[in-house]
């Protein structure tokens, strides 16, 4: 057990974030498949509410999300974001960027190393082949795309035009089925984008990173073994991380946290030295809210793949660092009571640091964004979270009944992340948290993500971890 | 509500009797409770789930509703129901509630 | 009131989760024939 007297600190080098605009593939999205597949005529509906890469970029939770915008801004911006968009919005981001659909493609085929989607040639060169990387593309006539299409492969558009489509890589083996493959395809490319960023950014050698944890949302594996996992290493491989290992980490949304509090451990043990924590998209979450979209008149929001790198090594003097010896989970016995909850990932953790729930400048919780949530009936998750532990705080006495909109205002911050699942998860927070702590405008933020074991029925349990930054003050 | 939770109490609708049955939410907002309790009194109001069409009539409550809240002993409700009694705001969600069960 | 009923109780995460429900109740003397959680993202 770690001596609770002495603070263990991991630098976080830095993070990069970035989202995949893929209004063409929200068709492929858990819900919509299903919904499409049910009643045909909404795909016509859901095609006319698609955005187009500026409207993306310039949605102010983008903006947030790729470090442009504080998130403390959004408050004063004026909503719906998704009407009131930034004028003269960028999609490079200062930790972060925006990826169109034509690039992503091209990253579709760079990565594609069994030969499982193709795309037509007059198509790509125009669009796309600027942004090819890896392996050379697979180019097929129209007539044989179509084919391909007719005979079950998934159909890759860019708005009306059919360019190219995703095989199956077995015809029995549901793990290898196109959707499966695209899904996890997909995951792979983003994560290994928002890598070569990150290292780009820090001026980073591939080379240097000798281990990459992977914490996306997806199942790679076969029918003899439909999780085994490890995209970390084909992410890895993908962003020319030569000398890395890698393995993945599952945990439904907490993922990430587990993730990094994984890879701080193998930092802290001297089992590696430099440490890339990644996570691709979910492809099956886009489009999941649709329904309450269209209804509403609004534009599809959740059309975007969330990805995110960190690098995580030895603490330097000034730097902000993760507290590992802060890292909280969520115990078997604790019982899924927002009480417990907020008890072993915020107050006990806490206290073990000697520290109360208000000495904590700035909490990271579940930071889904409410302009996508709201519509469909699911509410405004961040601020649910927030009051729970400004609740508590009233519960120990630490503030009055009164100030618990004071707690939420000051400590915490209106959600800006993509219903991706994991990303939203705390995690989102951390280019902006690195920027807070290196200029001082907090001394530390408690980073809480949740998972809802539930949904693999295998446990009625929910699950947490948490962890605190603060600076190296050496 | 998930079609899956609608299929299970049309299930136990169909074994125990709708007028045997109450269902207690545990919303954290208001946002949405009106659909969930619309669901399993007139149906589905979606017209999607295994509930769409079915008008099951059973009463819905809230737990942190005074009704339920009532009948649930002090040591219970004080370490597992205080705090989420601070955090959620029952008014809004008890009159849409009440509106739904005086309609049965 | 609703004594005598048998309980079916849906939760959410992060609000009052489906366990803490039929905890409750069953506290409260009441039969929980089915709980769930719902998690909405």
């Amino acid at each position: 057990m770690l001596d609770s007297t002495k603070p263990v600190r991991i630098g976080i080098e830095g993070v990069s974030y970035s989202l995949t605009h893929v209004p063409d593939l929200v068709r492929f999205g858990s819900k919509p498949l299903r919904e499409l597949r049910a009643q045909p005529a909404l795909g016509a509906e859901l095609a006319k509410r698609l955005r187009d890469f500026a409207a993306a970029t310039a949605y102010a939770p983008h903006q947030v999300y790729i470090g442009n915008i504080a998130p403390e801004k959004l408050r004063d911006l004026p909503r719906p974001w998704y009407e009131k968009l930034i004028e003269g919005a960028t999609a490079q981001g200062r930790f972060g960027d925006l990826v169109d659909q034509a690039k992503f493609y091209a990253l579709l085929a760079g990565a594609d190393q069994f030969n499982l989607v193709s795309f037509e040639e007059k198509w790509f060169q125009a669009q796309a082949a600027a942004h090819s990387i890896g392996r050379a593309p697979r180019f097929k006539p129209l007539s044989e795309i179509q084919n391909l299409c007719d005979k079950g492969a998934l159909p890759l558009h860019s708005a009306d035009q059919l360019v190219g489509a995703f095989e199956s890589a077995h015809e029995e083996d549901a793990s290898l089925a196109a959707e499966v493959l695209l899904e996890n395809l997909a995951g792979k490319v983003s994560a290994a984008h928002s890598l070569r960023l990150v290292l780009d950014s820090l001026n980073l050698n591939p080379d240097d990173i000798d281990f990459v944890i992977s914490c996306s949302e997806e199942a790679v594996g076969d029918r003899y073994n439909r999780g085994g996992g490890n995209l970390a290493k084909a992410i890895a491989e993908d962003a020319g991380c030569g000398n890395a290992a890698g393995c993945d980490v599952k945990a439904f949304c907490a993922g990430p946290m587990y993730a990094m509090v994984h890879g701080a451990s193998l930092i802290q043990s001297g089992v590696a030295r430099k440490v890339a924590v990644v996570a691709g998209g979910s492809l099956a979450k886009l489009g999941m809210k649709f329904e309450s979209h269209l209804k509403n008149n609004m534009p599809v929001l959740e059309d975007v793949l969330g990805s995110f790198a960190v690098i995580l090594s030895s603490a330097m003097p000034n730097q902000p660092c993760m507290r590992l010896d802060s890292a909280a989970f969520h115990p078997v016995r604790a019982g899924a009571a927002p009480q417990a909850m907020a008890e072993y990932l915020a107050e006990k953790p806490l206290a073990r640091l000697g520290m109360k729930l208000t000495d904590v400048d700035r909490y990271a919780v579940e930071l889904h964004n409410p302009e996508i949530t709201v519509p469909s009936g699911s509410g405004d998750v961040p601020r649910t979270n927030y009051l729970t532990l400004a609740a508590l705080a009233v519960m120990r006495g630490l503030i009055e009944k009164n100030e618990m909109t004071d707690f939420v205002r000051t400590r915490g911050m209106l959600g800006y992340a993509p219903t991706q699942g994991h990303i939203p998860s705390a995690i989102v927070y951390l280019g902006h948290a690195l920027d807070a702590l290196r200029s001082g405008t907090i001394r530390n933020v408690l980073f809480i993500a949740k998972g809802s074991l539930f949904l693999g029925r295998m446990t009625q349990l929910s699950d947490g971890c948490s962890f605190l930054l603060d600076r190296n003050e050496l | 509500m998930n079609f899956e939770n609608q299929g299970v109490i049309k299930r136990l609708a169909d074994q125990y009797g709708p007028e045997n049955l109450t269902v207690v939410l545990g919303n954290g907002e208001a946002n949405g409770v009106e659909v969930f309790a619309e669901t399993v009194t007139e149906g589905d109001p979606s017209y999607a789930g295994p509930l769409a069409g079915v008008a099951l009539k059973i009463p819905v409550y809230h737990v942190l509703e005074e009704e339920v809240m009532s009948q649930v002993p002090e040591s219970l409700r004080e370490e597992k129901l205080q705090l989420s009694s601070l955090v959620i705001e029952i008014e809004t969600m008890h009159q849409v509630l009440e509106a739904s069960r005086e309609k049965i | 009131m609703f004594k005598g009923k048998k309980i079916i109780a849906i939760g959410e995460r992060d609000g009052v989760p489906g366990p803490v429900i039929a905890e409750c109740l069953e506290g409260a003397g009441y039969e929980v024939v089915f709980q769930a959680t719902e998690c909405f993202v």
